[in-house]
């Protein structure tokens, strides 16, 4: 069906058109080659990591890999795993109500010009941008060494919490900025005390930019190796309640074992050589975890979005 | 009254919590430094400065390593950075909507692959095909920068893409108006206009890749003397710690230690110059 002829575009340009515009502009052609170019070699990176890890990792996938118990003819993952689960959950128990008090802090209670909001900023800035092997060797020299703590799961865990601070904090502040004021207005003028706003009409609605950001953090504990081989060590046994019939002593036995995660896990079978296997079946499924994580987290923050368009 | 008071405590406890990572900078600070201080003192600034590292021996020279991580970083800069630009631009100038909803996630998982994933498949892929094309053992300087320029792509990428969008669209309007075409429009205007932010990126990908431990042990060889060409290995401070640490003692651990405080204050520089570049388009 032919469009009519008043809504026909006149600035259309056809293949013909583009081709003659660059034919004149023989530069333009060599950057729009170049760009397209560096775009071909990215993708192609990317296909070329994903696709190698896919290819070799998934035959190599046994089932005896996620065996219960780690014994050295099974080298299996298990352990790890569970670990890694664990680690994550303690590190965000410390971290994300830390983060979020002090990103509600910095986005509703905290003036304009304060000069603490800057200070907390800047230290946040400098927080990310320190390189993991430094939070390792720091918790090592804290948690372990000045603490006494040893090789534990406790001292990797605090270490990561710190790790992952900085980002569950400006992800939630921006999450808090993006809620409109008209929210807070209405929710003032109704008479509703400051603290009551924050946490019935401010969170909520800031929800899925929290989760967002919360499950970024999680990405980067699983993948994280460098901050732990010092702090939580290379411990490969399942996690052990204690025997001593104290209740408690038993509970928290495990914080103080150590423990590794299975990125640990993927460094160790490297480094020891003789896994190579068992290595790329680890690279498998820490890959399938950190799509897995990505895409939560996007389609929570499309959610957002589309919350605050509707709203 | 209750309330009143609920409200004054839960103020409190935000003020702290937002206190925690000023708190956590300062013991970190003061934790590495009052470390790596005394160590440096104790080994002596002309043996640590030195170029010879032999722990065996008391002789604990750093030089090769901090010029090891700068060449692996200026290597990644090469590879990387231009790379990364053209593909902020191609995504925020070039790319069809359809493309970009498979390219922007798949730049977003690239940030999120643990470095260890990424140094296997340094080890795996590139280590070999180094070895084919220049018969040595294929662990190097070259290698390391190739795989640390594909890892701070995602970083370079993810921060000047949106400073580029953010550039007004009248920028490219008028240029186009002046009968400029859609790429020098872009490059001559849009890309200087959003400088800063592109530099930003820049930085945070040079502070990465610095700071990259795991990926780069497995393939920069590691040797502990002065790096030499292209294709000889080299051994960055992040990995010297890494890989003595295990086994270390006394004097040994602590000077595996100060290298750890070296790195810190050479990231501390890149920070500083991050917030400048930032304030500096805040003034302007």
């Amino acid at each position: 069906m032919k469009k009519p002829e008043a809504t026909q575009a006149v600035n259309v340009l056809t293949f013909r058109d583009r081709w003659q515009s660059y034919l004149k502009h023989p530069l333009s052609l060599m950057v729009w080659l170049i760009v397209h170019l560096a775009v071909i070699l990215t993708a192609g990176v990317i296909i070329l990591l994903v696709g190698y890890i896919l290819v070799t990792g998934i035959p190599n996938l046994k089932p005896e890999l996620f065996a219960w118990k780690f014994t050295t003819d099974n080298q299996s993952m298990m352990p790890a795993l569970v670990n890694t689960v664990c680690m994550t959950i303690l590190s965000l128990l410390m971290a994300v109500p830390v983060g979020v008090g002090a990103a509600i802090y910095l986005a509703e209670y905290a003036g304009r010009g304060n000069k603490l909001v800057k200070l907390v900023r800047l230290t946040a800035e400098t927080l990310s941008g320190i390189p993991s092997i430094v939070y390792g060797l720091f918790g090592m020299m804290l948690f372990n060494i000045a603490f006494g703590w040893g090789y534990s799961m406790l001292a990797g865990c605090v270490t990561l919490a710190i790790m992952i601070l900085p980002l569950v904090m400006r992800t939630t502040e921006e999450a808090l900025l993006s809620v409109p004021d008209s929210y807070r207005e209405g929710s003032f003028g109704l008479g509703v005390g400051k603290l009551r706003t924050v946490f019935r009409i401010i969170l909520p609605s800031a929800m899925p930019g929290i989760l967002a950001g919360i499950i970024l953090a999680i990405g980067r504990i699983v993948g994280e190796s460098a901050a732990l081989i010092f702090t939580s060590g290379s411990g490969k046994e399942n996690l052990q309640f204690g025997q001593t019939g104290n209740f408690f002593a038993d509970l928290f036995a495990p914080l103080f074992q150590s423990t590794r995660t299975l990125s640990v896990h993927m460094y160790n079978l490297m480094s020891e050589g003789l896994h190579t296997q068992e290595a790329q079946a680890t690279a498998v499924v820490l890959l399938i975890l950190v799509i897995a994580i990505n895409a939560l987290s996007s389609f929570l923050a499309k959610k957002l979005t589309k919350g605050n368009e509707n709203g | 009254m209750k309330n009143k008071l609920k409200e004054t405590v839960m103020h409190v406890v935000f003020f702290l919590t937002a206190c925690v990572s000023i708190a956590a900078v300062l013991i970190i600070c003061v934790y590495l430094l009052g470390n790596g201080i005394p160590t440096i003192a104790e080994i002596g600034l002309e043996n640590f400065f030195g170029i010879t590292w032999k722990p065996s021996k008391d002789l604990y020279g750093i030089v090769p390593f901090i010029v090891g991580s700068i060449y692996v970083t200026a290597g990644a800069i090469v590879v990387g950075v231009p790379i990364g630009i053209l593909c902020a631009v191609y995504l925020a100038y070039f790319c069809p909507k359809k493309l970009y909803k498979i390219l922007n996630p798949a730049v977003r998982l690239m940030a999120g692959i643990p470095s260890i994933v990424y140094g296997f498949f340094g080890l795996m892929v590139i280590v070999p095909v180094i070895q084919q094309l220049a018969g040595t053992s294929g662990k190097g300087l070259l290698t390391a920068s190739i795989l640390l320029g594909i890892m701070i792509l995602p970083t370079i990428i993810g921060t000047a893409e949106p400073a580029l969008r953010a550039v007004p669209g009248s920028y490219y309007e008028g240029a186009l108006a002046l009968g400029a075409t859609h790429e020098r429009s872009t490059f001559s205007v849009v890309l200087p206009a959003a400088k800063s932010g592109v530099m930003s990126g820049v930085i945070l990908g040079v502070g990465r890749a610095i700071g990259e431990t795991m990926a780069v042990i497995m393939i920069a060889g590691n040797q502990t003397k002065m790096p030499g060409g292209l294709l000889d290995g080299l051994r960055t401070m992040t990995s010297n710690i890494v890989l003595e640490m295990g086994y270390s003692t006394g004097l040994h651990r602590r000077a595996l230690i100060a290298t750890g405080v070296v790195l810190f204050v050479f990231i501390l520089i890149i920070n500083i110059c991050f917030s400048l570049i930032k304030r500096g388009d805040k003034a302007s």
